[in-house]
C-alpha cells in the first residue's frame, strides 16, 4: 500500500478517519458559519451524524444532547465537535477492551465469525502475527471449508505470522477441522487456538446451525471453549449491523467485535449505536492491508477521529 | 425535519431503532390517530413523511437521496385523493414505493443480447468486462457467477483472469471456481503485475478466439490513489465494454462515496449488487443508482454459482420499505409447486374436499420452500405472525411432526378421519413418534382448515393465498 511510511498507528487511524470525517466536519463547519445552533442547524447536525451510519436514534439522541448543552465560550465548530466527541467517547468507553488471552485455558480458544467478505481471514492472520510477536504460541484452524482457496489464503497468513495452520485438505466439515485443531493444540500445548470460519449471512438458518455445531463439538474437548467468539464487521456496514450482532449473538453468544477496513471513507459509526444497544466489547480495528494494520480499539481516539479532531 | 428520535416532537413514544418493521403498519397507526381529530389535513402528511424518512434512513438510503425522495413523495402526496382516502397510509406507501422503483429503474433493456441480459458484449471479440469494487464486496465470486451465466445462457466462450496480486490466494480462488464451473481461467504467473496480466489475458483471448474476458481486479479503496490509477490503466489497456462496480447490499451511508468515486475515476457502466439474499434492506442500491445514474444490472442472491439474477427493482423497493419479498416468495413457490397441481388442489379445497393427503402434500411443499421463519419474513406485514411464532416456540419441527402424523395413518384414515378413535390415535402417535395430544391438535387444525375452506368456497371471492396461513399449524 502507498502509505506504509506513516509511523504512528494513531496517525494512520486518524489519516483513515480524517478522510472519512472530512465531509462530516466540513458539514459541521458549514452549518455553523451559516447560522446559530437553531433547530434547523440541529437537524443538519443530526443528518451529518446519520450520514456517518450512527443511525436515526443514536444521531437524534446525540444532536439533542448537544442542543441542551451550554457553551460558555460561545458556539464554535471546535466546541461542537469536541462536545460530540466527548459524548461518543462516553458511549464507547465501556466497550473498549483489548483481546486478552488467558493462559490458564491451555489453549485459549477464539472463534472468529462474520458475514462474507467482512475480513475474518485477514483479521485472524494479523492477530496471529501480533500474538506470536508478543511471545505466545499460536495455532490457527482453517474452518472455512466452503469458499474456494480460503484455506490457502489462511495458510499464507500463517506462514507470514510463523504459526501452524491446521486444515483438512478436501474436507468440508468445519466442525471436524475445529475438533482436530483443538486436539492438536492441546497436545502441542499452545497458548492460543484461533478458529477461522466461513462467511455466512445471518439469515441463513442452516449456516448458523453449522456454526453452533462447531461450538458444540469443541466444547466436548473443553467445556469452557470457545473462550472468545469474535464477530468481524466491515466499516462500510450500515444498519444491518444490528441484525448481524443480534443474530450471531443469539446463535453463538458473540463476546466481542472487531471492525475492519477503517482506512476507507466509511465511518463505521454504527459501532456507537451497537455499543448502546448491545454493550459488546470492541477489541480491535483494522486500518490497512498490512500485517501490522490491526490495532486495539480506543474509544477516545475513535470518537475524536470520527469528529475530525 | 426532526426524526421521532428527537425529544422536540410531541410524539416521543414513537418507534425506536430496530423496532420499525413495516412502513404500512407504522403509517396506518399514525393516520388512525390523526383521523380521530377529523379529516386529514395537509400538515398531517408531514407527520407521515417523517416516518417515511426514518424508514428510508434505517434502510441505509443516503441522507441526501432521502431528502430528494421525500420531496418527491411530498409533492405527490398532497393531493385530495390521498387526503380524502379511506386508506391514506396505503396510498402514501404506494407513492413511496412507486418513487423507489422510478429511481431504481428496472435495468436497461437495450437488447444487446437476445435473452434480454443487460450485459453489453461487443460484436468484435474479445469483449472485456472489468470487475471493480471494495475489498470483500464479492468480486471474485460474482466474476465466476457471471462467467457461468455468459457461458451457459449466452453461449459465449469466456476467459476469466484474476488481476488480484495482493490478497493471498486470490488468484487460486478464481482458478478453483473456474474448475468448478468449467470456465477457463488464465494461468497465473508468479510475480506478474496486473497490467501485464491484463495484456496477456487480452492477447490469449484474441489468439484462442474467446468472446469475453472477465477481468477480476483486486479489492481497492476508492480513496487509494495508487490503486485507482492502476485500475484506470487496466481499463485503458482492456477498453472494456462493461466496467461493473460490485457492491454489497449491506453497505451503509458510504455507498454514495464509493459509487461516486469509482464512477468519477474509472467510469463505471453498471452495478452488481451482492448478498441480496441477506436481510439487509438494501438502501445502498438506491443511493448508488441515484448518485451515478448507472443501472444496477444484476444481483447476487446466494452462494451457489447459479445465484445471479437480473436486477429486480420491485424486490429491492419492497425490501427497502420492509414490505417483505413477495416476488421472492412467489419465485420460491414456483420452484416447488406445479401449477396444474395447485389448480386442482384449489378446486378441491373450494369444494370442501380437502383431505389429509392434500394437507401432507402442502406441508411438504412448505418445507421444500425453506424455513417457516424465512418464508414469514418474505410476507408483507407478517411481522406479528413471526413474533407469534417465536412466542409459541413454533418452528419447522412442527411441520415435520404433522407430516409424520399424517404419514402414520392408513389410507382409509386419511380419507375419512372420522374413524380415528382412541386406539387408532394412540397407534398413530406411536408410529409417528409424537403424542396423542399432538395427534389431536393436528386433527383439530385440519378440521378448522377444511371448514374454513368450505366457507371460503361458498363466498367464492377469496383466493387460496388468503388461506395459506391457516394451513400453517398452530397459528389460529
Amino acid at each position: 500500500m502507498s502509505e506504509e511510511n506513516i509511523s504512528s498507528w494513531l496517525e494512520r487511524l486518524r489519516g483513515g478517519l480524517s478522510k472519512s470525517s472530512k465531509k462530516l466536519t466540513d458539514g459541521i463547519t458549514d452549518l455553523l458559519t451559516k447560522r446559530k445552533l437553531d433547530s434547523g442547524a440541529l437537524d443538519e447536525l443530526e443528518d451529518i451524524l446519520i450520514a456517518s451510519d450512527l443511525g436515526v436514534a443514536t444521531a437524534g439522541k446525540l444532536a439533542t444532547s448537544i442542543s441542551d448543552r451550554r457553551f460558555p465560550d460561545g458556539i464554535s465548530d471546535e466546541a461542537i465537535r469536541g462536545a460530540l466527541a466527548d459524548d461518543i467517547a462516553e458511549i464507547l468507553n465501556s466497550v473498549e477492551a483489548p483481546l486478552a488471552v488467558d493462559l490458564n485455558h491451555a489453549p485459549h480458544v477464539l472463534l472468529v465469525c462474520g458475514v462474507n467478505g467482512s475480513g475474518k481471514t485477514t483479521t485472524v492472520g494479523k492477530l496471529a502475527k501480533q500474538f506470536m510477536d508478543s511471545g505466545l504460541s499460536v495455532m490457527v484452524a482453517a474452518g472455512d471449508t466452503f469458499r474456494a482457496a480460503a484455506v490457502e489464503q489462511l495458510q499464507i497468513w500463517g506462514d507470514r505470522a510463523g504459526c501452524q495452520v491446521i486444515s483438512d485438505s478436501g474436507g468440508t466439515d468445519a466442525a471436524a477441522v475445529a475438533y482436530q485443531a483443538l486436539e492438536k493444540a492441546k497436545s502441542a500445548g499452545v497458548d492460543l487456538l484461533m478458529i477461522d470460519t466461513a462467511g455466512r449471512l445471518q439469515n441463513r438458518k442452516d449456516l448458523m446451525a453449522e456454526l453452533e455445531k462447531i461450538i458444540r463439538v469443541i466444547s466436548k474437548l473443553d467445556p469452557s471453549a470457545p473462550h472468545d467468539v469474535v464477530l468481524v464487521m466491515d466499516a462500510t456496514i450500515g444498519q444491518n449491523a444490528h441484525a448481524q450482532v443480534k443474530t450471531f449473538k443469539d446463535s453463538v453468544n458473540v463476546s466481542g467485535l472487531v471492525m475492519t477496513k477503517l482506512d476507507g471513507s466509511a465511518k463505521g459509526g454504527v459501532i456507537v449505536a451497537l455499543a448502546e444497544r448491545f454493550g459488546l466489547p470492541v477489541h480491535a480495528v483494522g486500518v490497512g492491508e498490512g500485517i501490522d494494520d490491526l490495532r486495539a480499539f480506543e474509544a477516545k481516539v475513535f470518537a475524536r477521529s470520527l469528529m475530525g479532531l | 425535519m426532526r426524526s421521532t428520535a428527537g425529544i422536540q416532537e410531541e410524539d416521543k413514544g414513537s418507534k425506536t431503532l430496530g423496532m420499525f418493521e413495516n412502513l404500512t403498519d407504522s403509517l396506518g397507526g399514525i393516520f388512525d390517530k390523526l383521523r380521530k381529530r377529523g379529516s386529514l389535513r395537509e400538515s398531517d402528511i408531514e407527520t407521515a413523511l417523517r416516518e417515511v424518512r426514518i424508514a428510508l434512513l434505517e434502510a441505509d438510503v443516503a441522507v441526501d437521496v432521502v431528502k430528494d425522495l421525500v420531496a418527491a413523495v411530498r409533492a405527490k402526496s398532497l393531493v385530495q385523493s390521498i387526503l380524502k382516502s379511506v386508506t391514506p397510509s396505503q396510498m402514501v406507501v404506494k407513492v413511496v414505493h412507486d418513487e423507489l422503483i422510478n429511481v431504481l429503474g428496472n435495468g436497461p433493456s437495450d437488447g444487446s443480447l437476445s435473452d434480454g441480459s443487460s450485459i453489453n458484449i461487443s460484436a468484435n471479440p474479445p469483449s472485456a468486462i472489468l470487475m471493480v469494487g471494495l475489498q470483500g464486496s464479492g468480486k471474485t465470486t460474482t466474476t465466476a457467477k457471471l462467467a457461468k451465466r455468459l457461458t451457459e445462457r449466452n453461449r459465449k466462450k469466456v476467459l476469466m483472469a484474476s488481476l488480484d496480486v495482493y490478497r493471498p490466494a486470490a488468484q487460486q480462488q478464481l482458478a478453483t471456481l473456474g474448475d468448478q464451473i468449467q470456465v477457463r481461467c488464465l494461468a497465473s504467473v508468479l510475480g506478474e503485475k496486473p497490467i501485464a496480466i491484463t495484456k496477456r489475458a487480452m492477447q490469449n483471448a484474441r489468439l484462442e478466439g474467446f468472446d469475453v474476458v472477465l477481468l477480476d481486479t483486486a479489492g481497492r479503496l476508492h480513496i487509494d490513489k495508487d490503486l485507482m490509477t492502476e485500475v484506470a490503466d487496466i481499463r485503458d489497456i482492456a477498453s472494456p465494454d462493461e466496467t461493473l462496480l460490485i457492491s454489497d447490499a449491506m453497505t451503509g451511508q458510504d455507498a454514495v462515496n464509493v459509487a461516486r468515486e469509482f464512477n468519477e475515476k474509472i467510469g463505471i457502466s453498471g452495478i452488481i449488487l451482492t448478498r441480496v439474499d441477506g436481510d439487509a434492506r438494501g438502501g445502498a442500491a438506491l443511493s448508488m443508482r441515484s448518485v451515478t445514474g448507472k443501472p444496477i444490472k444484476l444481483m447476487g442472491v446466494g452462494e451457489k454459482m447459479e445465484a445471479l439474477d437480473e436486477f429486480n427493482a420491485e424486490r429491492i423497493a419492497g425490501s427497502i420499505l420492509g414490505m417483505g419479498d413477495v416476488v421472492g416468495l412467489v419465485e420460491k413457490a414456483q420452484q416447488v409447486v406445479n401449477e396444474e397441481d395447485a389448480e386442482r388442489m384449489a378446486k378441491k379445497m373450494l369444494k370442501g374436499q380437502f383431505t389429509l393427503d392434500d394437507m401432507v402434500k402442502q406441508l411438504g411443499q412448505i418445507r421444500q420452500m425453506g424455513s417457516l421463519e424465512g418464508l414469514m419474513g418474505m410476507l408483507p406485514g407478517a411481522q406479528n405472525v413471526k413474533q407469534q411464532m417465536t412466542a409459541h416456540n413454533m418452528d419447522d419441527t412442527v411441520i415435520t411432526h404433522q407430516e409424520a402424523i399424517i404419514r402414520a395413518m392408513t389410507k382409509a384414515e386419511r380419507r375419512n378421519p372420522k374413524i380415528l378413535n382412541g386406539s387408532r390415535r394412540r397407534r398413530i402417535a406411536l408410529g409417528s413418534g409424537t403424542s396423542v395430544q399432538q395427534v389431536n391438535r393436528m386433527l383439530k387444525q385440519f378440521k378448522q382448515v377444511s371448514s374454513m375452506m368450505k366457507k371460503a368456497g361458498k363466498k367464492g371471492n377469496r383466493g387460496i393465498a388468503g388461506m395459506m396461513p391457516t394451513i400453517m399449524p398452530g397459528l389460529r
